[in-house]
Parts: C-alpha cells; structure tokens; sequence
C-alpha cells in the first residue's frame, strides 16, 4: 500500500470518526445515527470483500449472514424481555458480549456449510447458489411466525455492554465505529500473513496455488466463513441501531447492497467498504428525500464505475492497481 | 536398480472416439532425466495432465515415491515431492517474482493455515525462497511484479517454483519454449547438474537439448511409446526415424 492510500484510508475513517462528534456540537442525533449506519453497513461490507474481493468468490447471498447476526440479536433480546426459553431450552438475554460471539459462531458454521456446497461450483454457478441458500433462509424467517414472520421482530431495550449506555447514540456509534475499525484491522492481517498470500494465489491462479502443494478448496472455505463472521457480527449491530430485525435484512436485496457498497468502494481495497459506504448511504438519504428513485442515481454511478474506474472510489482517489 | 520416484503403469485415458493415452507404461529413476518426445497430437499434454494430477485416467495407476497418488489431488502429490513447470507459465502477472516462490515454500515450511504473523517478516519463508531464486539465478528480480518479466525469466521462475517445494523428482513442460540459443544453453546446463539431485520428467521440443541431456528417451505416438531407450537407440530405431524425427530433422 502506497502513501496515498494510506493517506486516503486515514482520511476516510476520520470522515467516519468525525461526522457524529460535528452531529453532536449540532444536537443532531439523526445524523448520529446516520453515521452508525455507515459504520455498520461498511463493516457488513468488509466481511463481504474478504470472499469477494481478496478470494474472488462473487457471493450474491451474503444477507443470509446479515440478517442471520441480526436475527441472534433479536431474538436474543426478545426470549430475554418475555423471559422465555428459546428452544425450550435457553434462556435469552440482553448481553451484547454473549450475542456477538454466538452470532459470530452460527454465521460461521451456517457459511461453513453453504459454502462447502458452494465452493464447488465457480463464476455464475457460485452466485446462482449462494443467493439460493440466502432465499431459503429468508422464507424460512418470513414463514417462521415465533419471530413475527414476514413483519419481523421488535428489540424494545437495545441490548447492553458493559460500562457502556448503549442508547445513548454517540455511544452507540462508539461501539459500531470500533466494529468497523477491528474488521478492517483483523482483514489486513489477515491477507498480510500467509493464509492472505494463499487466498490471494488462489483468486489470481489456482493452479499455481496447487501446484504449490496447497488445497485451494479448505483456504476458499476458510475465507468464506470469517468473511460470514464479520459480515455476521456487524448483522448484529445493525439489528440493535434498529431495535428491529425482518426479513428484509436477509433479502437479495440486502446481498445486492453489500455487494453494490464493495464494488462502489473497490473490489479488494481494504478501505473500499467505507469508501462505498458513505457514498451508498448519502445516496440513500439525500436522494431519497427527493424522489424514491433514487437508486437511478445509484445505477448511474455504479455503470460509470464498472465502466470507467474499475478500482472504484479508492481506485479514483488513490490510484494504482494492488499488489500482493 | 533404485526403486522408480514415478511409476506409471497401463495408463490410459480416452476423449470420446480419440484415445489420448493408450495403455501407456513409464517409469522415471533416481539421478536420470527421462525425455518424452512426440510429434504435436501425440497424447504428451494428456500425459502430464494424468502425472500431475489435473486430469483423472481412465484406467491404471500413478506411483509416486512408492505412493499410488492414482486418485490423489494436484497438491497431494506436490506435497509428495511432485515439481512441475508449465508449458504456458501459469504465473499471477500483478503478484511480485518473491511471492510466487514463498507461496511454493509455504507448503513445506509449516503451510498456509497461519492467519496472524506478517508474511513479509517470515525470515524462513523468505530465506527458503531466496535460495531457490539464488539457483535459478533469478535472485536480483525477487522484488520485480511477474507482469515485468521476460519470457526467459518466467521460465526460470517457473523452476524457482519447482524447486522451493524441495521436489523429489520434477515434471518439465517444454522448460526451453521460446528461449533462444543462449537461455537454451543455460537452461541445458542447469538441468544437467540438478538431475543428480532429483530426476527429471523431460518434455521438450528441443532435440538438441533431449539429445545432450537424456539418459533415457521415450517417444509418444497416439498415445502410446513405440520406442524407448538411450539416445543412441532412439536415433537408430526406424520407426522413430519414420513417425518423428524424420518430421522434425
């Protein structure tokens, strides 16, 4: 990474850093929240850009680990507040630090599973089956009526952490911008070290990968399912920013999104989540206000950047092709 | 005589009416470089598909180090102590000359399932793929992109590759396509000392370079090796004479 990205990736997580404290001088709390969202979907999109971008594994299904992270959150929160069993067997509870870890934990052997039935297929194939298993869970949520079916479920309390008011929205944002932070951290690490060199030999050349004397199959699976956890985790999140998680979080929709926020940022860009992030949720919410077909706009940027910035806003902002 | 690193036994592999590889037998001993050659079409890219494990026989068996690796993945036998170089390099253009080869010592070194320490740190890794690049005299490009390489250099890194994985034996794919008189030359020589370390699966086109370095020749037609033995009973057979060289001299 050259000094111009650096400089473009420390100035991009400042924007995200400093637009709630602005917010808060201005007894703003929507654009607190706002800033929450952006920190939120980008980590969604963090996880999604290790499969995507570093494994090159096109997943079109990544809201079933979104909606699923969510789904723990809620109804986590939900058994806790009727005091209920889940199951018939588990109490629910309002602890963030046991939520995320099991959300963590589901997401990750639910990717395990797709994915080692996925990662058998390649190009289309791979797109066309993971966004199936994403549809089967999300028919299986909107038929499921325990957890409010097709309208979803309400977290009446935003579930707690310790020494911390997590309703209390500059709060709130602390926790989503440090999410965001840590994905970013832990995926550079990880493609720096020897299983990112692999992964990333195994997206470039596969048979270069085996020849090598190491399976492409386990490093693919491996990077689908931590790129599921954090995809997962920031799920969560996004369910307690709502106190409310549906069905709509695991729709194809959803997938499109993350995936629309990654290629808008650059595809395998660390930052390019953040960088897509911003630009998808301004849209959104300044676009939006005006006119409902806002996503026309969002159409036309993203033709312009497949078409003439492959790199996306990193790649226009920074320049340079990465290497490994 | 040494047990065979690679034993090939009635081998045979067919694409629909066209039989690539017909009830094919080889075997290949320690300290000697054996030579296939063949006319285009003759079944030598099927072949080293089989060995290496890309393309699964019909019929019959691969042995490799007394392993039956028959069934076995492209990296199992890699694993085995299989070196390969392609015909076509199958190289990553953006990834630099360094990684190809650490990635290649990986394996060997402790694999690839370590997600924390920096790769750039690992001395052993860096140390294990410098000594390769050091061999194939490729040492002073280690930090160069593969996109910036000649075709030469790819093809020494190609072996660099090979020989970072620490191969009991190696599976050469025309390693002197392209090189021109000097790099054949260089090429020649190289191979020429490295076979008392491991033996060598030679494919070339190069009559000059099988006929300097073979201890063995076998020659492929229609899938099958109609003659096979030392330089000077190749020369002399007729039906080699006929089918190939003939063509090519």
């Amino acid at each position: 990474m050259d000094r111009r990205e650096r400089a473009v990736n420390l100035g991009l997580i400042a924007l995200v850093a400093a637009a709630p404290l602005v917010a808060w001088a201005l007894g703003e709390v929507y654009y607190i929240n706002l800033a929450s969202r952006v920190a939120i979907v980008a980590m969604a999109a963090v996880g999604l850009n290790l499969a995507l971008g570093f494994g090159g594994m096109v997943s079109f299904g990544h809201a079933a680990f979104f909606g699923l992270g969510g789904f723990v959150a809620g109804v986590a929160a939900f058994h806790d507040f009727e005091e209920t069993l889940f199951a018939g067997l588990l109490p629910g509870t309002n602890q963030m630090l046991v939520i995320w870890p099991v959300a963590m934990v589901i997401c990750g052997v639910v990717a395990a599973a797709i994915g080692a039935i996925s990662l058998r297929t390649q190009g289309v194939y791979f797109i066309m089956i993971t966004l199936a298993f994403a549809q089967m869970i999300f028919y299986f949520a909107v038929s499921f009526p325990a957890y409010g079916g097709e309208y979803g479920l309400s977290i009446y309390v935003r579930n707690e952490l310790p020494l911390v008011d997590t309703s209390d929205p500059m709060q709130f944002f602390a926790i989503s911008f440090l999410g965001l932070v840590a994905a970013i951290w832990i995926s550079a690490r990880i493609m720096a070290s020897r299983f990112g060199a692999a992964l990333t030999m195994a997206r470039l050349n596969e048979t270069r990968l085996a020849t090598s004397g190491i399976e492409p199959f386990p490093v693919r699976l491996t990077a689908f399912v931590l790129s599921a956890m954090i995809t997962g985790l920031a799920g969560a999140l996004f369910a307690d920013l709502n106190n409310f998680v549906g069905p709509s979080m695991l729709s194809w929709q959803r997938s499109g999104e993350i995936m629309v926020i990654v290629i808008l940022g650059g595809v395998g860009r660390l930052y390019g989540p953040v960088a897509g992030a911003i630009l998808f949720i301004l849209l959104e919410t300044f676009i939006g206000a005006e006119t409902e077909h806002w996503q026309l706009f969002l159409g036309l940027i993203l033709l312009g950047i497949v078409l003439f910035a492959r790199g996306g806003v990193l790649g226009a902002l920074a320049g340079g092709a990465r290497h490994g | 005589m040494a047990d065979p690193v690679l034993e090939i036994a009635g081998l045979s592999k067919r694409y629909g009416a066209l039989t690539a590889t017909d009830d094919l037998s080889l075997t290949l001993r320690p300290g000697e470089i054996h030579a296939l050659i063949g006319p285009n079409g003759a079944g030598k890219s099927t072949l080293i598909g089989q060995i290496a494990g890309a393309i699964r026989p019909d019929a019959g068996t691969i042995r490799i180090m007394g392993h039956d690796v028959t069934p076995r993945s492209i990296a199992a036998r890699a694993r085995l102590g299989l070196g390969r170089s392609f015909q076509i390099s199958a190289l990553a253009s953006d990834l630099s000359v360094l990684a190809h080869v650490r990635i290649a010592a990986q394996a060997r070194e402790g694999g690839a399932f370590r997600f924390w320490a920096p790769v750039r740190w690992d001395a052993d890794l860096r140390e294990a793929a410098m000594t390769a690049l050091a061999r194939v005299g490729l040492a002073d490009r280690a930090d160069a992109t593969v996109g910036a390489l000649s075709h030469g250099e790819r093809r020494q890194l190609e072996v660099a590759c090979a020989l970072a994985l620490h191969p009991r034996l190696l599976l050469l794919d025309e390693p002197m396509a392209g090189l021109g008189l000097e790099g054949t030359e260089a090429m020649t020589r190289f191979l020429a000392d490295l076979k008392h370390e491991m033996p060598i699966l030679l494919v070339e086109h190069d009559m000059d370079a099988v006929f300097e370095l073979a201890d063995r020749v076998s020659v492929l037609l229609y899938g099958r090796i109609i003659a096979s033995g030392t330089v000077e009973e190749i020369r002399a057979d007729a039906a080699v004479r006929e089918a190939y060289l003939g063509e090519a001299h």
